[in-house]
């Protein structure tokens, strides 16, 4: 019982149903006013109607009678049938009924004159109900007093059910607006419970709670599949920050342990040959660490920006031709051939210094893994003396209204179940991390993507990776499309 | 040359302090943004080290004020914050260059000689000369001992500003900045392969390598052993 109460009072302490009650009563207020004036204004039309005939009747009565009193009483008696509409009734100046359907003058009419509302009983039945009827009094000549008056009862009967019928009717409404305002908001409040209920299993910690989604299409589904939305968004940041926090113990606890066991090994040396080397060990070791970091606050600072207020327009054709140019004698000395094919057009709204960055990580990449080939079954070397003519094709062009840079190499790829994760921070796809490198560049390069509204994918080159990076190019004018600018230097090496 | 270093950590400030006296530089400290102002304002310096994040006044502040009274100081602006707009708004603000915390000091040392020697008006030179090492700006030709080196015109701006800079030394970050205008990370020792080329083109054929690399900083250019 308590239970109910509460429910209910929850129920009405709603907004949804306070709303809704708001409305009814404003609603029944208003049809009130409407039905009460409608109501007075009819009865008052009616008694009106009434009044005007009564005088016709008198006028056509008092003609009747130009021959005196006498003529008067047979034309009174005549229209006093019992069953006629008429009512009479004529005095003489001592106040003696001369005829006339009435027994005597109604005291109502004493103070109004005409148009007087009154009750009677009629003659004929007597002992039977009171009936309403209205009547003018007029004052004839010689003293005497003539009362005309219509039964008005059947039409005032006909109004006051008129008038109980558009009350219960206003009841009914009133009582059907409540409760559907109750219904409504017990609807809501039960859907909005449910949005809370879901809230606050959230925030005690179940974070793959989603809330209720009933596929109606409605304004509480809408919020219901934002707020969801919000939610995977959120659980992917966390996600991805234990991943982080994770990778981060992994690949920074290392290299600091290093660093603190070679301080603490040439500490016991006594040798300042020995310290000296320590020591710039130690300046080399911290460097790689500072670069890791930058990579990675880089990394969150592209996530979190929305925008750049330094983008310029940025051909991706000299970019690929300056930075390829940049990395060709790593290549060379790599043993790997760089091919640059820098098409014209492909421009984008952008950082130059951010594109070209990623450029940078992706040629440094190719060439990283460009030459490395798994040796041939029964061959016995050592992989990094199987160094076949290892070619790596960087491209600039514009695909699909898309400005799109591509780098391609020939060696060993990634397998097609692994290429969604080479893209997150951090993972480099062989475990034991023993080649160079942060293990931040393609997640980096995918970072500067989105920030650009752009995507990587990672392609089988068979044999090899082919990794596209595909920006949005800003809309061109027909014009700018028609001819496009001509590049100053692209110089394939 | 003299030093003014605004930065109000104290660890920092002696460091600096320390390491720069030790290279041959007189140094003024100043713990704030205010008083660095004033201190910046008598042009008795060469170069000002202007860290961003000051007490009083911020770091930007500073060389704004300084720029708009007309002190035409260089300014290394140091800075924790090294996001893609940061630099821009550092130099936008006045500085000459600008250098992300953490830093190698042989980095910041070879950033402000650079920095002092720019601020000395250079008559237009037209040729830089390093021994028996010539280049002419005009003709963009490269001689050694009078006999012509075929460079790229890649290696030809390398070349250029190492000898703009001869005697001095110069990081490998200066050179991705100022050859390439790159300001990202390159991954691998890229600069140090281009350097290598340059000097097989300069330096092999010759008994007198000119082209020097300085451990832990970066190269040099000169007549004579280090």
């Amino acid at each position: 019982m308590t239970e109910l109460s509460r429910r209910v009072g929850a129920l009405l302490a709603s907004s949804a149903f306070r709303i809704a009650a708001g409305a009814v009563g404003a609603f029944a207020v208003v049809s009130a006013l409407i039905a009460g004036t409608l109501f007075w204004q009819t009865n008052q039309v009616l008694t009106d109607q009434v009044v005007v005939t009564l005088v016709a009747e008198a006028e056509a009565l008092q003609k009747e009678a130009r021959g005196g009193l006498p003529a008067l009483v047979e034309a009174v008696a005549a229209r006093s049938r019992p069953e006629g509409p008429g009512l009479y009734v004529l005095m003489d100046a001592s106040g003696r009924k001369l005829g006339g359907n009435l027994s005597r003058i109604p005291p109502e009419l004493q103070s109004a004159r005409s148009g007087a509302v009154f009750r009677y009983r009629p003659s004929v039945t007597a002992g039977g109900p009171e009936r309403l009827a209205v009547a003018s009094l007029i004052a004839l000549p010689e003293g005497a007093t003539l009362v005309i008056g219509r039964d008005v009862d059947d039409q005032r009967q006909l109004a006051d059910s008129m008038k109980r019928l558009v009350l219960l009717s206003f009841l009914a409404m009133t009582v059907l607006g409540l409760a559907t305002a109750f219904f409504i908001s017990r609807q809501v409040l039960k859907r909005i419970e449910a949005i809370n209920a879901a809230s606050r299993q959230i925030m005690a910690g179940d974070f793959t709670r989603r809330v209720p989604v009933d596929g109606s299409g409605d304004e509480l589904d809408g919020l219901a599949v934002n707020l969801n939305a919000m939610l995977g968004r959120i659980e992917q940041l966390m996600a991805g920050l234990r991943e982080v926090s994770d990778n981060i113990a992994h690949d920074l606890k290392t290299p600091i342990s290093r660093l603190r066991n070679r301080v603490e090994a040439a500490l016991r040396e006594s040798s300042p040959d020995l310290h000296k080397e320590a020591l710039e060990r130690t300046i080399e070791d911290a460097d790689d660490l500072i670069r890791t970091f930058n990579a990675l606050l880089l990394i969150a600072r592209l996530e979190a920006s929305a925008g750049d207020d330094s983008a310029t327009d940025v051909d991706l054709g000299q970019l690929v031709a300056s930075v390829g140019e940049f990395y060709a004698p790593v290549a060379e000395e790599a043993g790997a051939r760089l091919e640059i094919e820098a098409g014209s057009g492909a421009v984008v709204r952008g950082n130059r210094q951010l594109l070209g960055q990623a450029v940078a990580n992706l040629i440094d990449n190719a060439i990283k893994y460009a030459t490395v080939v798994a040796p041939a079954a029964g061959d016995s070397r050592p992989a990094t003396e199987i160094r076949p003519a290892a070619e790596i094709r960087v491209v600039s062009r514009v695909f699909d209204e898309e400005a799109e840079i591509s780098v391609a190499d020939r060696g060993p790829g990634i397998a097609a179940g692994d290429r969604d994760r080479a893209l997150r921070r951090f993972v480099r796809l062989d475990a034991s991390r023993s080649r160079p490198g942060t293990g931040l560049g393609l997640s980096l390069v995918a970072a500067v993507a989105r920030m650009h509204g752009g995507r990587v994918m990672l392609e089988d080159n068979a044999p090899g990776l082919k990794v596209r990076l595909l920006l949005p190019q800003p809309a061109l004018s027909p014009d700018a499309r028609a001819a496009p600018v001509p590049l100053p230097e692209a110089s394939p090496t | 040359m003299r030093v003014l270093v605004i930065e109000d950590d104290k660890e920092t400030a002696q460091f600096l302090a320390k390491s720069l006296k030790e290279s041959g530089h007189a140094v003024d400290l100043a713990g704030d943004g205010e008083s660095g102002l004033d201190m910046g304002r008598s042009g008795q310096h060469d170069v000002l080290i202007v860290d961003r994040m000051l007490p009083r006044l911020d770091g930007l502040s500073v060389v704004k004020t300084l720029r708009s009274e007309s002190v035409r100081t260089p300014v290394l602006v140091l800075s924790a914050l090294g996001d893609v707009d940061d630099r821009v708004k550092g130099l936008r603000a006045g500085g000459d260059d600008y250098l992300t915390k953490p830093y190698a000091y042989s980095e910041l040392l070879a950033r402000i000689e650079a920095l002092a020697r720019r601020a000395v008006p250079e008559e237009q030179q037209t040729r830089y000369v390093v021994g028996d090492l010539v280049l002419d700006r005009l003709s963009h030709r490269v001689t050694r001992a009078g006999e012509a080196i075929a460079l790229q015109p890649r290696e030809y701006r390398l070349l250029e500003y190492l000898m703009k800079n001869a005697g001095q030394v110069v990081t490998r970050t200066m050179l991705l900045e100022h050859v390439w205008d790159y300001h990202f990370d390159p991954q691998t020792n890229v600069i140090d392969v281009h350097v290598s080329r340059l000097r097989s083109k300069i330096d092999k054929t010759f008994e007198k390598p000119l082209l020097h690399t300085v451990r832990g900083a970066g190269y040099m250019i000169r007549d004579g052993a280090l």
